[in-house]
């Protein structure tokens, strides 16, 4: 039987990442997936026919530009067209309109408020500095504070160094940016409700936190540091929907000579004396490698797919204390046509990027409160974008594909989710859209309602967390996903693991997967295939 | 060589700061705008023939060496925390263990492991604790040793796998590692309780692992040792050789060429001095005393925008029986009592409080000062002292005409624990956080003079610019509860500056 | 609720523009604070001479103007600007630059003093937030006219001469620095003996809503045939403001509230500033920053360079010697019609607190798509390059 150099448990875009690192290194890689199809939670999915949803990531900024020249993506059929600007719609019938040109985002704010669109200016520059500062350690692995090896050391240096070329007081802004809410941190450059309550967005998606929870200041990070060609900030879509990303990177690690079986679920990674050897998998059949690699998060990993016995009793605890807090829904909607927004007027650009309702900083946290409770928010906030106005792969002409992302929605609705409830949820999205959209509900024809349960129970990402678990000072760098495991080994030899649950954390980013694929290809005395950050300097 | 310094504010770190800055020599006096020092533990009548002995409920972490130095006994006994449960079901906190009804064995020895963890980890932080905050550059040689000492305590005090843990949960909240660890609600509720009270948080905000080991510095003291704690402060400060001088509100710091020269009192007067300490908080001491033209524009903004607003209401009830609490004994009365069945409660508590409301079903601290000092009552009465949250200084219904309402809010919740409670009433009082602004010069009426977020702590308390007890101006240096590390009893910033003061060139002898 | 910004419209028209978008014959426009202003008109060399030998207009809308009320007023522009300007007179203008609390240089600018009607700022960027910020403490009220206020620069020797046909009588009297009431056509306007040319020149302020009028009375002048007056754009004013050694924030330097990267930004000494500083003045933000600093030597210095010979030494690396080591680079540079000179404003590296001995360029440059490098010889200039007597004669000459 075929004895491979590595297996890599499911092939979402990370998996896929790291299998084509190390098959362009020359390894000898199988890719496994449970579903029929491949991307994990970046696909594109006809359940409408004649539609394709992304029916779990929807947008990308934050896959790094290193990985997708490195990996050839462009040749393999990714094409990443930017979205422009985007809109919160005020309760009173206004709006502000986040236009992308800069002189009309301007004037915008100031509408809302002089001081602020001065302010802005501060705020930006602020705000890339600390861009500047996370996004040289996305590709780097973390070091282990408590560990004497020269390696550790130096990569401690490193970061220490980074830090210290900021000047003094900016190095207390970057520990108060890093430990404060997003909602102080706003308020500390602005006055404007929505402005605030506009820019805060970012912070919570995909979190079980709220805009008043220290921490999620940082969280803006993750939704601000990506780039679209250098617009640091721009989201954009991946033509053809979010699979096209996934496909990409398979494609690329096909021409390495790459092997994906999908329709093949793991059911254990086999460990003897010690090491990895290889998964069993659900049929029964056992597959045989020098290097297993898991992609699935860090609970599936530990929890779900490794028996307790071959692990460290702390790391079993520490896997059931992860927290992942699935914290996030999604309507993927099929449009008869585009609906009207009458607050914008006609032919606004603003229904062409992201669009909210949530208009104040205590409707938000007022959302989260509801999901503290184990409620689905009864006013939620809602990221819609609907890239079929100039995306013409994913509807029939005419037609339009809108993707609504909800925060917050609970893990277990209190007392378990029912299908009444599910269409409940949804129905409370619809509604809410509906308040701004008067013809939105005469134009729908499918809408597929995701809580965190169906996403878990599809793509296999534990509570539905987008993340692969929270991105809480416990659960970043050194301690991502536990502490003196977060440089991508297992716990036991020839085992690694290249999934969101690890440092830099979740978003179509890429990093875990290639970071991972740098320690193994080390382990293997392979030369390193994987790319160094382009820099800013 | 001997200096002449005035200090703002006789509060506990006031007084604390003078007794080490007199014995080193100087020329130290104290001015008190009240009429008595004290401070938040000064004592207060607040009907005839009804008083308590200050605002602080209970003594928290009172630092054994500053007690040590300036030979203040605190008197009194460590006090158990009684943890009141509706159905008479009650849990008792002492210092390392727990009991109660019901209570499981893996839930008792967790909480011993979990406080043994948790002293250990305030332990490791003692260096940070008791030395000026290091400054993150430019650091002297006093820093790069503090920094080092705390490197050395986490690393080999703690242990590899101790430290790992450690900053794991230093910057989580109470919430997650309860539940990691802990399966009974109502014990969840104590802990938690004691993490957010006094503080703009919930069990489920990040960092209230931090403020809950800032309760264990110390031990917890009964209202007894309230009044014993003040004039013991009034007393090793007038050993010193403090001068005192009540009745002598500050009006103005005065600034010439960036240095402090002295203060302008609100009759006029005007006092000369080599340095000015002030123990006010950050917003009295720059905004109202200097004035933000003798300060950098962004540091002004910075100073106005730090978050003080309080969200404790204190409350006295003049009772004319000691009330029966439901499976309670009268003698366990002096201990501290709290209301904090469950973490949901307590985070519902809190909820509120983020929009301007008070809470619909408050967390209290109950203790009864006149247990322990009959003094405080007429014969055969007796004094309740209630710390309830969450009551926001920014009511957004507006304090004066709902200030009633929570008393009754307050009383109702105790009578579902004490029966019988509101019938004993002859009197009450409540300080909203707005009162306790006017009546103790403290803005947001804020327990700590400031939230004690990661944010606002460390270098960064008040903020960064002015967190090592110096301040911009030469010759004026902040002493209190705006310093780090913060408020309670402990008299560590008071003793932290004074360190400060007497260890800087041209500072004090 | 204000109307919504048109999303059609992303450049705003300035009141002058009816006038001056037909005048523009090659349609080169450029954005400048939200407006649509002209980068030329005509020619670069016309627009040059018209500023250096005749009459130029340049629409200045755009500029950031702030009003400053108050009692404290005074106080509080004093507290926030390097400069003394507690003594600043009724009816004067000063140039001033201010710091953020480290003493970075956050912007320059004018104050002019407006009598009963407070201080008008004006700066070269968005400063509402830090107005707002510094005024904690101050009893002031701060509001930005920008858009309130319509300003026409009319720069050049015979510009006194234009303007006193146009109807400005008595303004031959006004000196530099100076300002003075006018009623013309029945409109009330302000002219200030100001400008970023270096020339004799005026800038005239009017409510929006009568900008035509005004504008239509100077530029009569030279429909009844007696002075030329030209229009002139951004590129023509880059020229003549480097010649006569005027900084621009943001282009010669990175100003300290968009600094990104540490060390980018520049204290007011290091832009050669510091006659721009004082110490004898009440508190000022950034002031112990810059104290501080004034004991130290100095570390690197915004200079104004010439350089020798005629390649223009575009984004040039500066050595302290032919093959030398790399002190600084080129900021921005020009070729100087009048001086027959590059002229370049840079930035340079101080070895303890010295000025370098030699300054050479390493210039990179092309004919007919061949590329050559040569070394330049270049000398730091402390005056303006260009500073004509008739810049401040009082009264100017009449033409």
């Amino acid at each position: 039987m075929k004895n491979y150099d590595a297996i890599v448990i499911g092939a979402g875009h990370n998996g896929l990442t790291n299998a084509a690192f190390l098959a362009k290194a020359g390894l000898d890689v199988l890719v496994l997936e449970k579903n029929d199809y491949i991307g994990g939670a970046t696909v594109s999915r006809e359940l409408q026919e004649g539609w394709k949803y992304s029916n779990c990531s929807y947008v990308c900024s934050l896959f790094r530009p290193e990985i997708y020249q490195a990996l050839d993506l462009g040749r393999h059929g990714l094409e990443v067209v930017p979205l422009q600007g985007g809109v919160t719609f005020k309760q009173d019938g206004d709006y502000y309109g986040n236009y992308h040109q800069s002189a009309l985002k301007y004037r915008e704010i100031a509408r809302h408020s002089k001081r602020d669109a001065d302010a802005a200016v501060r705020f930006d520059a602020d705000l890339m500095k600390w861009c500047r500062l996370i996004r040289g350690f996305l590709l780097r692995t973390p070091p282990d504070p408590t560990s004497f090896k020269i390696r550790d050391a130096m990569e401690f240096a490193s970061l220490l160094k980074a830090f210290y070329e900021l000047s003094e007081s900016q190095i207390y802004e970057f520990i108060r940016f890093f430990t404060m809410s997003i909602a102080e941190y706003l308020e500390e450059y602005f006055e404007s409700e929505v402005i605030k309550a506009h820019f805060s967005g970012g912070s919570i998606i995909g979190t079980g936190l709220g805009v008043y929870s220290p921490g999620t200041a940082y969280v803006l990070l993750h939704h601000a540091m990506g780039d679209v060609d250098g617009n640091v900030g721009s989201w954009g879509f991946a033509r053809g929907g979010m699979g096209s990303v996934s496909g990409a990177i398979a494609s690329s690690f096909k021409s390495h000579g790459g092997e994906i079986r999908s329709g093949a679920e793991v059911e254990q990674i086999n460990v003897s004396g010690r090491k990895a050897t290889g998964v069993t998998l659900a049929n029964g059949e056992v597959i045989n490698a020098k290097a297993v690699v898991s992609n699935l998060d860090a609970k599936r990993t530990f929890l779900k797919i490794m028996d307790k016995k071959d692990l460290p009793d702390e790391l079993v605890t520490r896997a059931e204390n992860f927290k992942i807090r699935g914290s996030s829904g999604k309507l993927n909607i099929a449009l008869d046509g585009m609906p009207d927004f009458p607050a914008l007027g006609e032919n606004s650009p603003l229904t062409l990027g992201h669009m909210h309702f949530s208009d104040t900083l205590e409707r938000l946290e007022r959302a989260y409160d509801d999901w503290k409770d184990d409620r689905w928010s009864a006013d939620p906030y809602v990221d819609i974008v609907i890239p079929t106005q100039y995306e013409p792969t994913m509807a029939p002409p005419g037609k339009h594909m809108m993707s609504v992302f909800v925060q917050y929605c609970p893990v277990e609705a209190e007392g378990g989710w029912t299908e009444e409830k599910k269409q409940a949820f949804g129905q409370t999205v619809i509604n809410q859209i509906a308040d701004y959209s008067p013809n939105f509900k005469d134009l729908l024809v499918h809408a597929e309602i995701r809580t965190p349960k169906e996403i878990e129970a599809e793509v296999g990402l534990t509570e539905g967390n987008i993340f692969q678990g929270e991105l809480t000072l416990d659960q970043l760098m050194f301690n991502r996903p536990f502490p003196g495991y977060a440089q991508y080994r297992g716990p036991v030899k020839n085992m690694y693991m290249c999934s969101s649950s690890n440092h830099p954390g979740g978003g179509v980013m890429g990093a875990p997967g290639a970071n991972a694929a740098r320690e193994i290809l080390m382990d293997f005395g392979k030369t390193d295939t994987t790319p160094e950050d382009f820099g800013d300097d | 060589m001997t200096k002449n310094i005035l200090i703002i504010g006789g509060g506990h770190n006031g007084l604390v700061c003078g007794a080490y800055l007199a014995k080193a020599g100087n020329k130290v006096t104290i001015l008190e705008a009240n009429d008595s020092v004290g401070g938040f533990l000064a004592s207060h009548q607040f009907s005839d023939g009804y008083s308590v002995n200050g605002l602080a409920g209970v003594v928290h972490p009172l630092n054994p060496k500053i007690a040590k130095d300036l030979g203040i006994k605190a008197g009194g006994e460590p006090v158990d925390t009684i943890s009141l449960g509706k159905d008479g079901r009650h849990l008792i906190l002492g210092e390392d263990g727990v009991s109660g009804d019901k209570l499981s064995d893996k839930d008792k020895d967790a909480y011993r492991a979990f406080k043994k963890e948790f002293r250990n980890y305030a332990k490791a932080l003692e260096p940070l604790t008791m030395n000026k905050p290091p400054r993150l550059k430019d650091m002297d040689t006093r820093d790069k040793f503090t920094l080092a000492k705390l490197g050395w305590k986490l690393r080999f005090g703690l242990g590899a796998s101790s430290m790992r843990e450690f900053l794991r949960v230093g910057g989580i909240n109470i919430y997650d590692v309860l539940n990691e660890i802990i399966d009974d609600e109502q014990l969840k509720g104590a802990i938690s309780f004691d993490a957010v009270l006094g503080h703009q948080m919930g069990p489920r905000t990040p960092t209230t692992v931090l403020t809950y080991l800032n309760r264990l510095r110390g031990e917890t003291y009964g209202a007894t040792s309230l009044a014993g704690a003040n004039s013991a402060f009034e007393e090793a400060a007038a050993k010193a050789g403090v001068t005192i001088k009540t009745g002598a509100a500050v009006s103005k710091i005065v600034v010439e060429n960036g240095k402090a020269t002295g203060v302008v009192l609100e009759g006029g007067e005007e006092m000369n001095a080599d340095i000015v300490v002030s123990n006010a908080d950050a917003k009295t001491t720059f905004l109202d005393l200097v004035g933000a033209p003798e300060l950098d524009a962004m540091f002004a903004k910075r100073i106005s925008t730090t978050r003080t607003n309080g969200n404790v209401a204190k409350l006295h009830f003049a009772l004319s029986a000691l009330p029966n609490f439901n499976g309670l004994d009268a003698d366990q009365l002096s201990n501290r009592l709290i209301v904090a069945p469950d973490m949901r409660y307590v985070e519902h508590a809190f909820n509120h409080s983020k929009y301007g409301e008070f809470s619909e079903k408050p967390i209290l601290e109950i203790t009864f000062p006149s247990l322990a000092d009959i003094s405080l009552a007429p014969e055969g009465h007796h004094v309740m002292a209630v710390s309830a949250s969450f009551a926001p200084y920014n009511l957004k219904a507006g304090w004066d005409q709902n200030k009633s309402a929570f008393s009754h809010k307050v009383l109702s919740l105790i009578e579902d624990y004490a029966p019988g409670v509101s019938a004993s009433v002859v009197a009450d009082e409540i300080l909203t956080p707005a009162d306790i602004e006017q009546g103790f010069n403290v803005k947001g009426g804020h327990w700590h003079h400031g939230e004690l977020t990661i944010d606002q702590s460390f270098m960064m308390r008040p903020i960064h610019g002015t967190a090592q007890y110096n301040t911009p101006i030469d010759g004026l240096f902040l002493c209190g509860a705006a310093a780090h590390p913060g408020g309670g009893v402990t008299g560590i910033p008071g003793h932290n500056a004074a360190e400060r003061i007497l260890s800087m060139k041209g500072g004090a002898s | 609720m204000k109307p919504n910004a048109d999303y059609r419209e992303i450049l705003q028209h300035t009141p002058f523009h009816e006038k001056l978008a037909p005048l523009s014959q090659v349609q080169s426009w450029s954005p400048w604070n939200g407006y649509q202003v002209a980068r030329t008109y005509d020619t670069l060399a016309a627009e040059y001479f018209a500023v250096r030998s005749s009459c130029s207009v340049f629409d200045m809308t755009p500029m950031e103007k702030y009003r400053i009320k108050g009692p404290d007023a005074i106080a509080f522009l004093n507290r926030m600007v390097t400069r003394d300007v507690s003594n600043l007179k009724p009816g004067r203008v000063t140039y001033v630059v201010w710091c953020n609390d480290e003493g970075k240089t956050l912007d320059d600018g004018t104050i002019f003093h407006l009598g009963k009607d407070g201080y008008r700022l004006c700066a070269a960027h968005h400063q509402l937030d830090w107005l707002m910020t510094s005024s904690i403490g101050f009893d002031v009220s701060i509001e930005k006219e920008t858009h309130d206020v319509a300003a026409l620069s009319v720069q050049g020797p015979t510009s006194c001469s234009v303007l006193l046909e146009a109807g400005f009588a008595g303004l031959e009297e006004l000196k530099p620095f100076g300002i003075m009431n006018f009623t013309v056509q029945g409109v009330d306007v302000m002219v200030s003996r100001t400008g970023f040319t270096g020339d004799l020149g005026y800038e005239v302020w009017m409510d929006p809503d009568h900008a035509i009028t005004i504008f239509d009375a100077i530029y009569d002048v030279k429909e009844r045939g007696l002075y030329d007056i030209k229009p002139i754009g951004l590129d023509a004013l880059e020229m003549v403001r480097i010649e006569a050694g005027f900084i621009l924030p943001g282009d010669d330097f990175v100003t300290a509230e968009t600094a990104v990267r540490n060390g980018r930004e520049r204290s007011p000494f290091e832009l050669g500033l510091g006659w721009a500083v004082s110490f004898d003045k009440p508190y000022f933000t950034g002031r112990r920053a810059l104290e501080k600093e004034a004991d130290e030597p100095i570390k690197r210095r915004l200079v104004k360079l010439a350089i020798e010979g005629n390649k223009t030494p575009h984004d040039s690396f500066l050595y302290d010697g032919k093959n030398g080591k790399r002190i600084g680079t080129i900021k921005v540079t020009i070729w100087s019609p009048i001086l027959k000179q590059n002229l370049a404003v840079a930035d340079i590296e101080y070895q303890n607190g010295k000025e370098p001995a030699e300054i050479w360029a390493e210039i990179y440059y092309q004919k007919e798509l061949e590329w050559k490098s040569i070394w330049a010889k270049c000398e730091i200039s402390e005056k303006p390059f260009w500073s004509p007597p008739r810049r401040s004669k009082t009264p100017p000459d009449r033409f």
